[in-house]
């Protein structure tokens, strides 16, 4: 049984520097929900704010409809930011560890541990030490730690910096094999086109704020200008002398054009019919940093 | 799961990770072989009863005080014997005690008719024992929660630069990790001590010193209460060090205050061993009681309810510094940009919840 987690109206400062206000969002069950936002925004800060490993000021964090308990938190997987493990312990011994710490009992532990090690590809290395792993390895050895006790909530920082491609896959692999079970799934990144592929949901936020939170779609219809694209069959360059059109790039016959909100795009299709062949018109969507761009701005 | 769990898979982890580290077992080996030496040695190399050449008629009072009789013809024999070197010492005509360079107290006690002795103060310990006794609890208590300690402390710092303690910290209450390493270092402290206590009373009854053993069996007794609270008194202040370093390189910067709360007791109670009132005042505060209480309790000083308010007072410091040590321990542990001071993390304690 997994449901929503929330986030309501938390403030936190450190010192006198506040790093997040009035920050409210959901991470809706079932839904991969990506967290993105500059160096410093406060996704860190959230992060740990959700895990209990800081406090809010101000504000609260609940899980379906209820304040989140250190018993709820024991149930949630969290991959930090600043990666770590226990450097004189083998794989196979700490995610063993971590597993127990997270409440599983020594034989479950065990085997959640094997089962996780193959499935990662660490289990012919499980009983190295950490130390002795490449460093791909022992990112692999992170991924198993923070999963290694079946986890109902995943809260991941940056999962997939540093992941060499194949890690990469096993993680969104994992991720989406946890949303489809239920789970509220909330990764932050700054690789806005991996969050554009993977994400359902998407949260924004910049200087400590949200700036936007929704579905891709929701949000894409929201921040989208009436922007087309044309490709003639000879210079393109009159495109910018058709009524209420602003010109975004000129491309020899190609050309990239917004018009104001609500006109009628047909005018201009007609016209570039009239001068002679059209081989392309069509809308075109902004992409995830346009978005990121524009309401960060 | 709740805290006494969690601060048992912490404590067994941190024992388990220490059992495979090589420094560690050698020290042990090394404090063992010592233990050892120091016990078995010296009566084998004070070489047994003095040896004595002397004649057939005379031989017997020294046969009866157990030394090493050598009969001779006639005394030139006896006194051959000695200038050679075949015995200690001979006894010749007179009766005379013949010896190279040194008198043969035994000898001399053997052939003397001593007067009646009665001892007005029966426990006094003698002098060499007394001035070594205190040494060695000063030394045991000294060495084992330094290194105990500095290895609480670096496991503190291990876990902040590997960053592991955000994970740690999202998964048990903090004062969970804190009770796993204090309750970790205890137990392998006491179970080294234990482990030499083993082989120094294997190698006292070896050496034949059995007597020394029951006079200091009491004052065992007592070190290992006295020991267990200053150890964790101790153990709350090294956690608290650690976590307000960043980095290992900083570990000497920050226990300075920790390294004279061992250091300075000591000292003390090495050097003020026989003024009576500075050890009646070290018996009493909390940093000394652990070697100075039991120390009393040996030289026979010590009224019968001393160590009890003793304990009793170190119990409540232990307390204190346990209790404070821990909020140090929460409000710097994950401050993980450079170096937290003591005023910071005291006040910023993070409420987790």
């Amino acid at each position: 049984m997994t449901s929503t987690l929330r986030l309501d109206g938390v403030d936190r400062s450190f010192g006198d520097r506040q790093v997040l206000r009035n920050v409210s969002f959901e991470v809706a069950a079932g839904r991969m929900t990506g967290f993105v936002g500059a160096n410093g925004a406060g996704k860190t800060t959230s992060m740990r704010i959700i895990l209990g490993v800081l406090a809010p000021d101000a504000g609260e964090v609940t899980w379906g409809g209820a304040k989140l308990t250190r018993q709820d938190r024991r149930r949630f997987g969290y991959m930090p930011e600043e990666r770590g493990l226990y450097p004189k312990m083998t794989t196979r011994e700490q995610v063993t560890y971590l597993g127990r710490l997270h409440g599983l009992d020594a034989p479950a532990a065990r085997r959640a541990t094997d089962a996780l090690l193959e499935r990662v590809g660490l289990a012919e290395r499980g009983d190295d030490l950490l130390e002795t792993l490449s460093l791909g390895n022992q990112q692999r050895a992170q991924i198993a730690a923070a999963l290694v006790h079946d986890p109902e909530v995943l809260v991941l920082d940056e999962p997939f910096s540093g992941l060499d491609p194949l890690a990469v896959d096993t993680v969104v692999a994992v991720l989406r094999e946890r949303a489809a079970a239920g789970a509220p799934v909330l990764f932050s990144s700054h690789q806005l086109d991996v969050v554009e592929r993977l994400c359902d949901d998407l949260v924004i936020i910049a200087d400590g704020g949200i700036r936007a939170a929704g579905s891709r779609r929701q949000l894409r219809d929201t921040y989208t200008v009436p922007r087309y694209e044309l490709i003639v069959a000879t210079d393109a360059g009159w495109v910018r002398d058709e009524p209420g059109v602003t010109l975004v790039e000129l491309d020899g016959a190609r050309a990239v054009f917004d018009l104001p909100a609500g006109a009628d795009e047909q005018p201009v299709l007609h016209a570039a019919l009239a001068r002679g062949p059209v081989r392309a018109f069509r809308p075109v969507s902004p992409s995830l940093t346009e978005i990121f761009r524009e309401v960060t701005q | 799961m709740n805290v006494t769990q969690a601060t048992r898979l912490v404590a067994e982890r941190e024992i388990r990770v220490k059992l495979r580290d090589r420094t560690f077992l050698f020290g042990t080996l090394f404090f063992l072989l010592i233990a050892a030496a120091g016990t078995i040695l010296p009566p084998l190399l004070s070489g047994g009863p003095d040896s004595v050449a002397v004649t057939e008629s005379a031989a017997g009072p020294l046969r009866a005080a157990g030394l090493d009789v050598r009969v001779v013809p006639d005394d030139r024999a006896a006194e051959r014997a000695v200038r050679d070197g075949d015995t200690d010492a001979a006894v010749v005509a007179g009766p005379t005690v013949l010896a190279m360079d040194e008198t043969p107290e035994d000898v001399v006690r053997a052939l003397s008719s001593a007067p009646p002795v009665r001892l007005l103060d029966p426990d006094a310990v003698d002098p060499v024992v007394a001035f070594l006794v205190p040494f060695v609890f000063a030394f045991v208590f000294f060495i084992t929660s330094q290194t105990f300690g500095v290895q609480i402390a670096q496991s503190v710092i291990e876990e902040k630069q590997t960053r592991i303690v955000e994970i740690l910290v999202a998964a048990v209450p903090v004062r969970a990790l804190l009770a796993g390493k204090v309750v970790a270092g205890a137990l392998l402290a006491l179970g080294q001590i234990a482990l030499i206590a083993v082989v120094a009373v294997l190698g006292l009854q070896l050496g034949d010193s059995g007597g020394l053993l029951t006079l200091l069996a009491p004052a065992i007794g007592w070190f290992v209460p006295f020991f267990l609270l200053g150890f964790v008194l101790l153990a709350a202040m090294w956690a608290a060090a650690g976590a307000l370093a960043n980095r290992q390189e900083d570990i000497a910067a920050v226990s300075t205050p920790v390294q004279f709360a061992v250091m300075l007791p000591f000292f003390a109670v090495i050097f003020l061993n026989d003024n009576d009132t500075a050890m009646r005042v070290l018996s009493y505060l909390p940093f000394s009681s652990p070697t100075a209480m039991p120390l009393r309790l040996f030289t026979g000083d010590a009224a019968a309810w001393e160590p009890i308010v003793s304990l009793a007072v170190l119990l409540l410091a232990a307390g204190a510094f346990l209790v404070a040590g821990a909020r140090v321990y929460e409000g710097s542990l994950l401050r993980t940009n450079g170096r937290t001071s003591l005023r910071t993390a005291w006040r910023e304690r993070e409420t987790i919840g």
